[in-house]
């Protein structure tokens, strides 16, 4: 796994530059038409509806796990035969009433208890580090691009470098130079460390366009503040940029994530995480195929709602500004 | 143009040397201490004080990079008089795990790994470049939007999910591919073929789904270009129009890009070499992850390092020779 | 074959009956239209008009006039999803049945065609001299480098670009606004075209440089016989050149004449305005007036 930004990011790094119309500036416009244009769009609700079960799935897994009646550290091993090295019992993985996921082989721990708390882990994970990449990119986009001249010169070299580098590889070493203790932190501060200059970039172009428009020469004779300016008139109208690249971004925060606990310096076990599960399932693919399906699928199906739904809300976001 | 060449590759020393120092910092300050590592279980402190000695450990941080840095392009020795052991350029130290130099351990597993790139990168970019020009032609109808699903499905599958997927119904349940086991080519180059199929798929989904997107968005935006219109108004055929003033300039960017994607790769492809259990760069950084063993992690993100740079830079360079506008400057 | 609700040139003959008398180019009830999601819009309607071999015609137009489209209609160029009916006789050949391969064999070779911005216009992967000598090579077959090159290098000289042996083997970037539009002008000449459809050939241009376009163009058409066609929405540019004038309007024919008539009696309020609206020296100093609109009244 190499690790580039989605191409999605790369695309919207070429698209975006041409937006920042002053039209678009004001969301009341066409708000309610572009709800309208994505309720339309069925699969764009289905992505939806799948992220919303997850989110919920998250929220709400003590519970749910209280109604399945297994914690998701609870070993139990009467669902495996320890004869044959503890292949779980009956079909599918031991799918049935009382695991309705199956278990793991080996200790017998419950799949849908682990897949509900993973998603907690995977979703906080993925989502802190998107809030997280996406104040730095803003703030240090919005800084390079509106003062320009030196500090601009400073935050292109450091994103050029930190772009240049082999993020997932540094990942891994970072990560595994580093004490094992509050590991989720540790990731998502990494995670956002290498991924802030994707926004920051795009960011910076399309500040310095809106630095030439009229409507900010104009309050900037009228005697506006820069943070004034910066807030007031050329936040609002890189609105639609940001969550365009946000949504975009979190597909693949969700794949860092699941990606590093694979290769075991993500999320440390027991606690359990998408990816990790897949990890730990390599030994037992050719016998338990379950074991690998399940989280595999919840992952693919996460990744695959956030890229399709970034990928309408682009389109979305560039036919209304076409039509301003 | 020598000027142009000195500036780059002055900023990739520069990029290379903070990668150094970024990893040094992060390996010998964050981590705890090698020599405990190293010394094992019945340990007392004047052999620790010993190992930390022979590897310079009890030497300010400055001096001890110093030394790494200068074993990178003079080799140095470890230890003194009849126990000194010397470590030729470029000396990445001694895995604490097999006691074998870095550098050999490194370029033992570096051709499998080239194996792996050369063959994935020529899938993906086969695949994405046909695709892409399918879909771009086909704009709107169904290819397009079929393959354009596809492309978000393959975006989406993270590799190890689809290595075993795969592997799960060629291997187990189909039984039309051989469990993978290294075969070297000489002796059985079907076999071989055999064995490398399923990584070098999997490794070219993603990519391939990348490329299949941007050939489609460049071609398309080629083609509303007004020389486009020009080349139409001369009389010339489509596919004339087609190959000469659409093909071009569409695909030139995707040659950059394939560049850089094709470094990173040689590096080792992590993932996809521990699922297979290929024997190769990826797989020894994800083994020495494991094992904590830091010289041998170091080794690796060095190079991967090394590699994207030089592959930054060859792009650029290619990009000069590509590009008429970037190489000879306006008459004005 | 002629049709009776035809807006039928007044000055000119509309129905020729030998090869000798002939006009060169003939269209009528030219119709150009666009299938949006609230109908159908048409941006050409009915349009009619003859040229004379040689002759130079003036189409004059706001931009969304329709002159564009009527061009590219003619070359059979329009973007996807416009639509084109009516009648383009060329020299007795009407185009609008021709198949795609029977019109690639009259674009470039029998019409060719100016475009309006030079540096986007050309392809900025190639050298000016292998976009030059293309056409040629598209027309002709067995065409070796050599000759395509020596080609190329005359065309340039008759446009009139200094030291051409060497310039063949630039790239567009390397020329200026004005020598990339002589560069356009020379990839019409290779072929000997019967007509050259220039859209707005000096908009992008200076003005000192837009004399000498135009100046060229005229030079260009008394040398080799081509009918011309001037696309403009700059009734200064067409009174240089065009000896016969088209003023269009939201797709319509506004008025058609000799030059010397809509520039001395212009009998449609339209063109009144927009005669109004070039600079003239009698003008008094400051008196610039604008076009008002049937919208704005």
């Amino acid at each position: 796994m190499t690790f580039t930004p989605t191409p999605l990011e790369a695309e919207g790094a070429a698209g975006g530059e041409a937006t920042g119309d002053p039209a678009s500036a004001s969301p009341p416009r066409s708000g309610r038409r572009l709800v309208r244009t994505f309720l339309n769009d069925r699969v764009a609700v289905a992505c939806s509806a799948y992220i919303l079960i997850v989110v919920l799935m998250a929220l709400t897994a003590p519970l749910l796990v209280t109604l399945s009646g297994h914690g998701p550290l609870e070993f139990d091993q009467a669902a495996v035969d320890s004869n044959l090295g503890g292949l779980p019992l009956g079909w599918g993985g031991g799918i049935g009433a009382d695991h309705w996921f199956g278990v793991e082989p080996g200790n017998g721990r419950d799949i849908f208890a682990r897949i509900v708390y993973g998603a907690r882990v995977s979703m906080t994970i993925a989502l802190l580090a998107t809030a997280l990449t996406s104040v730095l990119g803003v703030v240090f986009g919005l800084i390079a691009g509106y003062f320009g001249g030196r500090v601009d010169m400073v935050v292109s070299r450091v994103m050029e470098f930190l772009m240049a580098f082999p993020a997932l590889i540094f990942m891994i070493a970072v990560l595994s130079a580093l004490p094992a203790e509050n590991r989720q932190a540790l990731l998502v501060v990494v995670i956002s460390f290498f991924g802030w200059p994707y926004l920051a970039r795009i960011v910076r172009g399309q500040t310095m366009s809106l630095k030439q428009r009229e409507f900010v020469e104009s309050a900037k004779a009228s005697g506006a503040s820069s943070a004034q300016i910066i807030f007031k008139e050329i936040l609002p109208n890189l609105s639609s940029t940001i969550i365009v690249m946000t949504t975009l971004a979190v597909p693949g925060y969700v794949g860092t994530e699941a990606g590093l606990s694979f290769l075991g310096v993500g999320v440390v076990p027991p606690t359990p995480s998408w990816g990790q599960m897949i990890a730990s399932s390599v030994p037992w693919y050719a016998v338990d195929p379950a074991y690998f399906l399940f989280p595999g699928a919840f992952l693919f199906l996460l990744v695959l709602s956030f890229t399709v739904l970034g990928d309408r809300i682009k389109k979305i976001a560039e036919s209304g500004e076409g039509r301003a | 143009m020598i000027r142009f060449l000195a500036n780059r590759l002055l900023g990739m020393a520069v990029v290379l040397f903070l990668v150094c120092l970024f990893t040094y910092v992060i390996f010998f300050v964050l981590s705890p201490d090698p020599a405990v590592q190293i010394c094992g279980k019945n340990c007392d402190p004047e052999a620790i004080d010993r190992i930390r000695a022979n590897l310079g450990l009890d030497q300010p941080f400055w001096t001890q990079f110093w030394t790494f840095l200068s074993g990178l392009f003079a080799g140095r020795t470890y230890g003194t008089g009849a126990n000194a052991i010397e470590c030729a350029a470029p000396c990445l130290g001694y895995s604490f795990q097999t006691s074998q130099p870095v550098t050999d351990m490194i370029l033992q597993r570096l051709p499998v790994s080239a194996t792996v790139a050369v063959g994935a990168a020529v899938l993906w970019l086969l695949a994405g470049v046909s695709a892409g020009l399918v879909s771009a032609v086909k704009e709107g109808k169904f290819a397009d939007r079929f393959i354009t699903g596809l492309t978000l499905t393959g975006m989406s599958v993270p590799n190890y999910v689809l290595a075993l997927l795969l592997q799960f119904l060629l291997v187990v349940t189909l039984g039309w591919l051989p469990f993978p086991q290294a075969v070297p080519f000489g002796e059985d180059p079907g076999r071989w073929f055999l064995n490398f199929l399923m990584p070098w798929i999997v490794l070219s989904i993603g990519a391939a789904a990348v490329y299949t997107r941007l050939t489609r968005a460049n071609v398309i935006e080629t083609l509303q270009e007004n020389y486009v219109r020009t080349a139409r108004a001369k009389g010339l055929s489509p596919g004339l129009v087609w190959r000469r003033h659409a093909l071009r300039p569409a695909l030139t960017p995707i040659v950059t890009i394939f560049g850089m994607d094709f470094a990173g790769l040689l590096g080792g492809a992590l993932i996809t070499e521990t699922v297979f259990g290929l024997n190769g760069v990826g797989k020894l950084a994800s083994d020495s992850i494991t094992k904590n063993d830091q010289p041998v992690i170091m080794g690796v993100t060095l190079l991967a390092a090394f590699l994207v740079v030089v592959g930054n830079m060859v792009v650029d360079l290619l990009y000069t020779a590509i590009d008429p506008r970037v190489r000879v400057g306006s008459a004005t | 074959m002629s049709t009776p609700e035809t807006t039928a040139p007044e000055p000119i003959a509309p129905d020729a009956g030998t090869a000798a008398d002939r006009p060169l180019l003939r269209v009528r009830d030219l119709t150009v239209s666009f299938t949006t999601a609230t109908g159908d819009v048409d941006v050409v309607k009915r349009l009619g008009f003859d040229l004379p071999r040689g002759g130079a015609l003036g189409i004059v137009g706001e931009s969304g006039s329709g002159k564009s489209m009527t061009s590219l209609a003619i070359m059979d160029l329009l973007p996807k999803g416009a639509k084109r009916t009516g009648s383009i006789e060329l020299d007795g050949t009407e185009l609008t049945g021709l198949r795609e391969r029977q019109m690639q064999a009259v674009r470039g070779d029998r019409i060719a065609m100016v475009f309006q911005d030079p540096l986007s216009s050309l392809n900025p992967y190639y050298t000016v001299g292998t976009q030059i000598a293309e056409a040629y090579r598209a027309h002709r077959t067995g065409v070796t480098r050599r000759q395509a090159r020596r080609i190329a290098i005359e065309a340039m000289e008759r446009v009139h670009i200094q030291d051409a042996a060497r310039r063949v083997d630039h790239y567009p970037h390397q020329f200026s606004g004005g020598m990339r539009q002589r560069v356009m002008i020379a990839m019409t000449l290779s072929m000997e075209p019967d007509l050259i459809i220039a859209d707005e050939p000096t908009t992008a241009l200076d003005v000192t440089v837009q004399a000498q376009i135009l100046d060229l163009l005229a030079e260009i058409r008394r040398d080799t016989g081509a009918g011309l066609i001037l696309i403009t929405h700059d009734l200064a540019v067409v009174s240089e050149v065009a000896d016969q004038i088209i003023v269009m309007r939201g797709g319509d024919l506004v008025e058609q004449g000799t030059a010397e008539r809509i520039f001395c009696d212009p009998q449609a309020d339209y063109t009144r305005m927009l005669l109004d609206a070039v600079p003239r020296i009698d003008d008094e100093i400051g008196q610039l007036r604008t076009i008002t609109t049937e919208e704005d009244r």
